[in-house]
C-alpha cells in the first residue's frame, strides 16, 4: 500500500504520457491521406494527380492524322524518323484547337542546332560548317526540309553555289 | 583559397548546395545533449562522485539544447508546415524519419522526466513556498502530487537511476543516429563510412563534456564562488580521454581513405588541399583537436598551480567546442563542396540575413542560453542551493544512500 | 509548304486528340499500372548533342530556369587518361553545344569525343526514396519514380542521396522535382516529350513489361550498361555504347 502511495507520482506521468499518445493516434487517423498505403508508403492519388498533368507535345501520331501530305513525303526522305515537334516544337495547343496557328521555324536556326559540324558529333552524322556552307542563307533555300537534299525545283538561287552536299556528304 | 581547377564539372543540377549552416548546427547542437547527458549520468551510473557538482547543471544544458535541438531543421525544411508528416507517415526505410521518435524519447522520457523526478523535492517545496505565478508553474509541475516522504524519494532516486541506465543507451542511439544519416548516403564518398556514427557519438561527448566543464566553470565565477578543482580536475581528465578516443577514430578514418585511395580520393584529396584546408586541417585538426589534447595531456602529466589548470582549461574547452563545430562543418559542408561525378568542385558561402543565413544560426546558437538562463531560475542546479538542500533535507540524504 | 488543311481537317484533329487525352490512341483504353514497367534506352553513339530533348522536357514540365530534368553531357577522353575525362554540359545542353573555344578541349590522336544524354534512371532500388522520411517520393507499381509535391517537406535527403544529380530542389515551389519519365504521357500511350523530340532516337522510352516492346531485341543484340553500376541502384537507364569514362 506505502509503496503504491509512494509511486503513484510516477503514475501521474505516465497518464500524461499516455494521453499524449492517444491524442497523438487520434491525430494521425485524422490527417493522413486515405489514399496513403494503398499501393506503398505513399499517397496513391498522386499517382493520378501527376498522370493528368497538361500535355504540350501532342505526339507524331496526331499530327500525321492531319498532315498525312506531309507525311508522305517525309518518308521518302532521310528525316522519315524525325518526329513533327522535333523540328516544329510542342504543338499540342494546336492538335487542340487547329485555328491555333505554329510559327515555321527559322531553318537558318533549326537545321544548325543538329547539323552544325561538331567534332564530338557521331562520324555518321551530316554536318557541315554553316558559315562556309550557305553564309546565313535559310537551309531551305536549296533543301526541302521534310525530305532533305537538294530540291530539283527551279527555285535555286544563282548565288547558292551551296557547297555542296559534297561537304555533308564528306562528313558521313 | 577557393580555387577551382579549369576543367570542372558539376552536374547541372549541383548548382547550390542542399544543406546548409543550418544543418551544420543540428549535429552540433545534438552533440552537446549527448555529451552533457553523458556526463551526468557518469556520477549516476558510475559514481564518480568528483563531478557531483556538475550533475544538475548537464542535465539542464541537456534540455535546453536539446529543445533548440530540432529548430535549425525545422528552419531549413522547404515546407516546416509539412513536417508533422515525418510523425504521421514515418517511412520505415528512410534514416531520418525516425527523427521525430528518438527525440521525443529522448526529451520526454530521459530528459524531462529525470529532471523532473531529481528535482520534484525542490519543485513541491518551491510550490509551497512561492506566490503568484510562479506557484502556478510549480503547482503544474508537481502534476498534484505533494508526496515527498522519504519513501516516495528513494523511490525517485531509484526510478532516476533506471532512467539513467536507460538513458545512456538513448543518448549513443541518439547522435549515433545523426551521424547515420550522413554515413548510410552510399551516393556520397565523403560520408559513407561505418565510422560515422562511432565518430559522432565520441566527438558529441567530447563538445558536450566540453561545454558543461565550460559552463561550470563560468556559471561558479559568475556566482562568485570557488571552482571545486577536484571537479574541474575530473572533468577534463573525462574530456582527455574521450578526446583521445575521438581523435583515433577520425584518424582510423583518414588513414584508411588515403591508404585505400579509392575512385574519389583524388576529389576528396584535392578538396581538402583547397576548400577544406583551413576548416578542416588549420582549424578542426590543429587548432581543435591537437592543440586542447596537447594542453589537457600537459594538465594531467605536469604539476601545475590550480589557477593555471583552470585557465588551460577553459582554453582547451572553448578550443575544442571550436573544432568540434569545425568537424560538423567539415562533414556537412564539405560533403557538397565537390561533384558526385567527382570531376568538381563548388563552393559555398554563408548568406548574412536570408532564412537560411548567419544571423538565423547565431540566434538559433545563443537560445538554449536563453532557456538555460529561465531553467536555473526555475530549477536551481548549484550544489546546496535547492530548498531541499537548505533544509538540510532528505536530497542529499537519499542521493548519498545509493552508494 | 501547305497549309490549306487547318481549318477543313479540323475534325479529325479533335478526334485524334480527344483519343490522346482519353488515355492511349491505339491499344490499350484503361492503363493498368501492373501491366507496364518502364525504362529508357539511350544509345550514345546517336546522340548528336542538338539539345532537343531538353528543350522539349523544360516545356513539357515547366521545368524551372537552371535546373534539369535532363541533359547532355560532352566528354572528351585522352586514352593516356581514362578516369580523367573532360566534361561539360552548357546550361545543361538546352542551347547545344558550341564548339569548345580554342585551347579549351583536348587534342591529340587518342582523344574521343561523345555526347551522353543523362535523365533520371528511375531505379529499381532507388536510394533517394529510399531516404525519404515521409513517403513524398516513391516508385510507381509501373517503375516510375515520382514526387507528391503535395507532400515533400523539402528536406533534400533525396537531392543527397541521388548518385546521379538527377533531383532538385524547385526554386518557387520548395519541393523536390525530377525527371518523371513523362508520366502524364506514357499512361496516355504517348512517349516521353525527350523521346518524342529526339531527332535520332538516341532515347527509346521501353517497356519491359510489353513483351512486344523492341527493347528485347536491342538488349539482345547490344552490350547495355547503366550509370555506377556499384550504386547497386538497379538503374533502369539503359545505356548502349557506352564508354567506361563516364560518370
Amino acid at each position: 500500500m506505502n509503496r503504491f502511495k509512494d509511486s503513484e507520482h510516477l503514475l501521474r506521468v505516465t497518464g500524461v504520457f499516455l494521453a499524449g499518445i492517444v491524442l497523438f493516434l487520434c491525430l494521425r487517423a485524422w490527417f493522413v491521406p486515405k489514399s496513403f498505403g494503398q499501393y506503398g508508403h505513399y499517397r496513391a492519388d498522386s499517382i493520378t494527380e501527376i498522370a493528368a498533368l497538361p500535355i504540350r507535345h501532342a505526339g507524331h501520331e496526331v499530327c500525321e492524322s492531319c498532315h498525312a501530305d506531309v507525311l508522305e513525303v517525309k518518308h521518302t526522305g532521310k528525316h522519315a524518323n524525325v518526329n513533327c515537334e522535333a523540328c516544329h516544337g510542342p504543338l499540342a495547343k494546336h492538335a487542340e484547337d487547329p485555328s491555333i496557328k505554329p510559327v515555321l521555324p527559322d531553318t537558318a536556326v533549326l537545321c544548325a542546332r543538329c547539323h552544325e559540324a561538331n567534332s564530338a558529333k557521331p562520324k555518321w552524322f551530316p554536318q557541315v560548317v554553316t558559315a562556309e556552307h550557305s553564309q546565313g542563307l535559310p537551309c531551305n533555300t536549296c533543301h526541302q526540309p521534310h525530305k532533305p537534299g537538294l530540291k530539283d525545283t527551279d527555285a535555286k538561287p544563282a548565288d547558292s553555289k551551296t557547297a555542296d552536299s559534297k561537304t555533308a556528304e564528306a562528313k558521313k | 583559397m577557393h580555387f577551382i581547377p579549369a576543367a570542372n564539372f558539376t552536374y547541372p543540377n549541383e548548382i547550390e548546395l542542399n544543406w546548409s549552416i543550418l544543418v551544420v548546427l543540428y549535429p552540433f547542437i545534438t552533440g552537446l545533449v549527448a555529451g552533457a547527458f553523458i556526463l551526468a549520468s557518469l556520477e549516476r551510473v558510475f559514481n564518480v562522485e568528483a563531478v557531483k557538482p556538475t550533475y544538475r547543471l548537464a542535465l539542464l544544458t541537456a534540455l535546453s539544447f536539446m529543445i533548440v535541438a530540432p529548430l535549425p531543421l525545422q528552419l531549413h525544411l522547404g515546407h516546416p508546415e509539412r513536417s508533422f508528416e515525418m510523425y504521421l507517415t514515418p517511412h520505415t526505410s528512410s534514416a531520418m524519419a525516425m527523427f521525430g521518435f528518438v527525440y521525443l524519447w529522448y526529451l520526454m522520457v530521459v530528459l524531462v522526466l529525470e529532471i523532473w523526478l531529481d528535482f520534484r523535492h525542490d519543485i513541491v517545496l518551491l510550490s509551497r513556498s512561492t506566490t503568484g505565478l510562479k506557484r502556478v508553474i510549480y503547482r503544474l509541475m508537481t502534476l498534484g502530487s505533494q508526496n515527498i516522504s522519504p519513501g516516495a524519494l528513494r523511490f525517485d532516486d531509484r526510478a532516476g537511476y533506471t532512467i539513467t541506465i536507460i538513458g545512456i543507451p538513448s543518448a549513443f542511439l541518439l547522435h549515433g543516429y545523426v551521424g547515420f544519416i550522413f554515413g548510410s548516403v552510399k551516393a556520397n564518398p565523403w560520408w559513407s563510412s561505418p565510422l560515422m556514427p562511432v565518430v559522432f557519438i565520441f566527438s558529441a561527448m567530447v563538445s558536450g563534456i566540453a561545454a558543461v566543464m565550460l559552463l561550470y566553470m563560468g556559471t561558479t565565477k559568475l556566482r562568485g564562488e570557488k571552482i571545486n578543482q577536484d571537479c574541474a580536475d575530473t572533468i577534463a581528465k573525462y574530456l582527455f580521454y574521450a578526446f583521445i578516443v575521438d581523435f583515433s577514430l577520425e584518424m582510423l578514418d583518414l588513414i584508411h581513405r588515403i591508404y585505400e585511395a579509392d575512385e574519389s580520393f583524388r576529389s576528396l584529396d584535392f578538396m581538402v588541399h583547397n576548400s577544406l584546408w583551413i576548416p578542416h586541417v588549420i582549424i578542426q585538426l590543429l587548432m581543435g583537436t591537437l592543440t586542447p589534447i596537447l594542453l589537457l595531456a600537459a594538465t594531467q602529466l605536469m604539476k601545475l598551480p590550480p589557477v593555471t589548470r583552470q585557465r588551460m582549461y577553459a582554453l582547451a574547452g572553448s578550443l575544442t567546442l571550436i573544432g568540434i563545430f569545425a568537424m560538423r562543418w567539415n562533414v556537412v559542408i564539405g560533403g557538397q563542396l565537390f561533384s558526385k561525378s567527382l570531376l568538381g568542385y563548388t563552393t559555398y558561402t554563408v548568406p548574412l540575413w536570408t532564412r537560411e543565413g548567419l544571423l538565423p544560426a547565431i540566434a538559433l546558437t545563443l537560445m538554449p542560453f536563453g532557456i538555460l538562463f529561465v531553467l536555473v531560475k526555475l530549477l536551481p542546479p548549484w550544489p546546496g542551493s535547492g530548498p531541499s538542500a537548505k533544509l538540510g533535507g532528505l536530497h542529499a540524504e537519499t542521493s548519498g544512500g545509493r552508494l | 509548304m501547305n497549309r490549306r488543311f487547318f481549318i477543313t481537317l479540323t475534325g479529325a484533329a479533335a478526334v485524334a486528340w480527344d483519343s490522346v487525352l482519353a488515355g492511349a490512341p491505339e491499344s490499350s483504353p484503361n492503363y493498368k499500372v501492373t501491366d507496364h514497367w518502364w525504362a529508357m534506352l539511350i544509345d550514345v553513339d546517336k546522340c548528336i548533342g542538338c539539345g532537343n530533348c531538353v528543350r522539349a522536357c523544360s516545356v513539357e514540365n515547366d521545368v524551372p530556369e537552371g535546373f534539369f530534368r535532363t541533359w547532355v553531357e560532352r566528354y572528351q577522353v585522352d586514352d593516356m587518361h581514362l578516369d580523367d575525362p573532360l566534361v561539360d554540359s552548357p546550361n545543361g545542353a538546352k542551347n547545344g553545344f558550341p564548339p569548345l573555344p580554342p585551347g579549351k578541349g583536348l587534342t591529340g590522336p587518342g582523344v574521343k569525343e561523345f555526347f551522353v544524354p543523362k535523365l533520371c534512371n528511375h531505379c529499381a532500388d532507388s536510394p533517394c526514396t529510399q531516404v525519404c522520411p515521409v513517403g513524398a517520393t516513391f516508385t510507381t507499381p509501373d517503375g516510375v519514380v515520382l514526387v507528391d509535391e503535395t507532400y515533400c517537406l523539402g528536406c533534400r535527403y533525396c537531392v543527397e542521396a541521388c548518385p546521379y544529380g538527377c533531383r532538385f530542389i524547385h526554386p518557387e515551389k520548395n519541393v523536390a522535382q525530377k525527371c518523371t519519365l513523362c508520366y502524364h504521357r506514357i499512361t496516355k500511350g504517348l512517349t516521353t516529350a525527350c523521346c518524342e523530340a529526339c531527332p535520332t532516337s538516341s532515347r527509346m522510352l521501353a517497356d519491359l513489361k510489353n513483351p512486344n516492346d523492341p527493347i528485347h531485341e536491342f538488349m539482345k543484340k547490344h552490350s547495355v550498361q547503366v550509370l555506377k553500376p556499384h550504386m547497386a541502384t538497379g538503374a533502369k537507364a539503359f545505356y548502349a555504347n557506352l564508354d567506361g569514362s563516364v560518370r
